[in-house]
């Protein structure tokens, strides 16, 4: 319609734009992140095919039926909306209950509890709620790869403590107490561990409490893999005397009830702890999805056998992948926990990355360079045994036939 | 270990004593010894292999009967139900509450067979009241196995 006046039309004149220097607008310290070295490796598995994966942190097992069907019901009966900040009450009813139990401490459902997106987010929210910018926060390596990008997103700055095989990979007092420095805020402890499958038991706690309480220290605990330890049973560092309140308890539900896509875990402590993590959570996040709260509720009320049935599977497994690692050559750590071993591969010659490179291209078995996991990882390697039985010894084959050809 | 030992058999037959010694962290000679204890005192009753038999041949036609039964005297169930046991058709035979008293499932290679083979063979039995025979057309799940294909769902190669 505006045809007839085509040919008045304003000839364009480019204008020259500057170019996006996209570099300087981003955040100097998101720049200063390491890349996830499992990040790394995952780009180099991508594209080729039949591959076997002792790489993965989750569980090979679908989440329970019953739980999957709680949550379809819930939503059949519309319950769709936000939850509050603190999550379902009816979920931290079932949370209080099922702590009462298992570690024999009383949790106010109202103050002393946040449901939280998956146990990243708790463990975000309680970095963000108690450091200040230099506070330093102690953590053992090999360990979990976000605990130190997170504190450093917080404004801290971590200190690392090298665990070795020859304290099967438990935090030594000593080596502790060695770490603090006057800036030492607190102390992250991951056990059940990932990647190297250690666990402290109440004894080896008692000796950290000590320096923990000379030194005026909080204790971030992340025990995700709390019900996945084989001999015995855990103990949470809040169980020992006097530590309730010194400890931020963070726990959640993707290891034990193979619920790792549904992202909720939560976070247990004094109030005050508590209180500041649910202030950030609620500018954040919210409330974690009600639908996986929902799940959640149906898994500690009915999920107990489920969880039992998964962990004497994951415990034959791993009975029969350290003997079968150990026929061929490598030296490895019996596992106390979690579902992963973590067999040295020194005596190769190779790096942790090249023998995983190596491993991948020739033998199409992916597993993580332990050094993903601090320096501390060098020379080893984490094998997930949470994969079928079947699927674990066509994984020992290849790597026998790798090792041969080496 | 008992207990191990058995949900291990019950899920692979196969299994040989090396194998469960490994996942149970036991030795092998412990695991035989053990398994023949079982086997000999009637707990361990049969090896089996569970077969999808219509990808063999033409398969297999399965129904579910009801049995209303009299009460023998001295007998009560018993007798007739292990009289219908005895049948090679009869695969399974359970005594159970509610409307019916038995429930049994009977094999055949046809319907015509299988249904002759209730008239002839069962509802003529003595204390045999009435039969309901039930045609199975679709089985989905056998023994704890589900038997429709599904796709494996997929994780990621490499998590943290």
């Amino acid at each position: 319609m505006n045809g007839g006046k085509s040919k008045h039309k304003k000839k364009l004149v480019m204008k020259e734009l500057p170019v996006l220097q996209s570099e300087s607008h981003l955040s100097t310290t998101v720049r200063g992140l390491p890349p996830s070295g499992i990040r790394k490796f995952f780009d180099i598995v991508v594209g080729i095919e039949d591959v076997i994966s002792l790489g993965v942190g989750e569980p090979d097992f679908v989440t329970p039926w019953h739980i999957s069907e709680a949550c379809i019901y819930s939503l059949e009966h519309g319950q769709t909306s936000y939850t509050s900040n603190k999550g379902l009450l009816e979920l931290r009813d079932a949370l209080s209950n099922s702590v009462k139990e298992d570690m024999d401490l009383d949790y106010n459902p109202d103050e002393e509890m946040l449901i939280t997106t998956g146990v990243s987010e708790a463990v975000d929210l309680a970095f963000r709620a108690i450091l200040n910018r230099g506070d330093e926060v102690i953590v053992h390596q090999p360990c979990y790869v976000a605990y130190v990008p997170d504190i450093i997103l917080a404004g801290g700055v971590p200190r690392i403590v090298e665990t070795k095989l020859s304290d099967e990979f438990k935090l030594r007092p000593e080596d502790l107490a060695a770490a603090i420095t006057g800036d030492v805020k607190a102390l992250l402890l991951s056990y059940p561990n990932n990647p190297t499958g250690a666990v402290m038991s109440r004894e080896d706690l008692e000796e950290l409490a000590d320096i923990v309480v000379e030194n005026d220290l909080l204790v971030i605990s992340d025990e995700v893999y709390h019900k996945l330890t084989y001999n015995g049973k855990h103990t949470s560092f809040a169980q020992l005397e006097g530590m309730k309140d010194r400890t931020i308890v963070l726990n959640g539900f993707s290891k034990s009830c193979a619920m790792t896509g549904w992202r909720v875990g939560y976070a247990l402590g004094h109030s005050d702890f508590i209180g500041a993590m649910t202030k950030v959570h609620q500018y954040t996040m919210l409330c974690a999805p009600t639908m996986a709260q929902v799940a959640a509720v149906e898994a500690l009320s009915r999920g107990d056998d489920d969880v039992e049935n998964m962990k004497r599977e994951y415990d034959r497994r791993r009975r029969l992948f350290v003997t079968e690692l150990r026929r061929l050559g490598l030296p490895c750590f019996e596992p106390q926990g979690a579902f992963y071993t973590f067999p040295s591969i020194e005596g190769t010659g190779l790096s942790s990355e090249e023998f995983a490179e190596k491993l991948l291209n020739d033998q199409k078995v992916a597993a993580v360079p332990g050094n993903a996991f601090g320096a501390c990882g060098e020379g080893f390697l984490r094998c997930s045994y949470a994969t079928s039985r079947e699927e674990l010894m066509e994984a020992v084959d290849r790597i026998e036939r790798f090792l041969d050809s080496l | 270990m008992k207990k191990e030992i058995l949900e291990i058999l019950e899920d692979n037959a196969r299994a040989t004593p090396a194998e469960i010694a490994i996942l149970l962290g036991a030795s092998e000679e412990e695991v035989s010894k053990e398994i023949e204890v079982l086997e000999e005192s009637g707990v361990i009753r049969k090896y089996m292999t569970m077969i999808k038999w219509d990808k063999v041949d033409d398969g297999y036609v399965y129904a579910m009967l009801e049995l209303k039964v009299s009460l023998q005297r001295d007998k009560g169930y018993d007798a007739i139900a292990e009289r219908i046991s005895r049948f090679s058709e009869i695969q399974s035979v359970r005594l159970i509450s509610g409307d019916h008293d038995i429930s049994a499932t009977v094999r055949g290679r046809s319907m015509k067979e299988v249904a002759f083979f209730v008239t002839d063979k069962i509802s003529t039995l003595d204390g045999v009241e009435s039969t309901c025979t039930h045609f199975v057309l679709k089985s989905y799940k056998e023994h704890g196995v589900i038997l429709y294909d599904k796709a494996k769902p997929k994780r990621l190669v490499i998590t943290a």
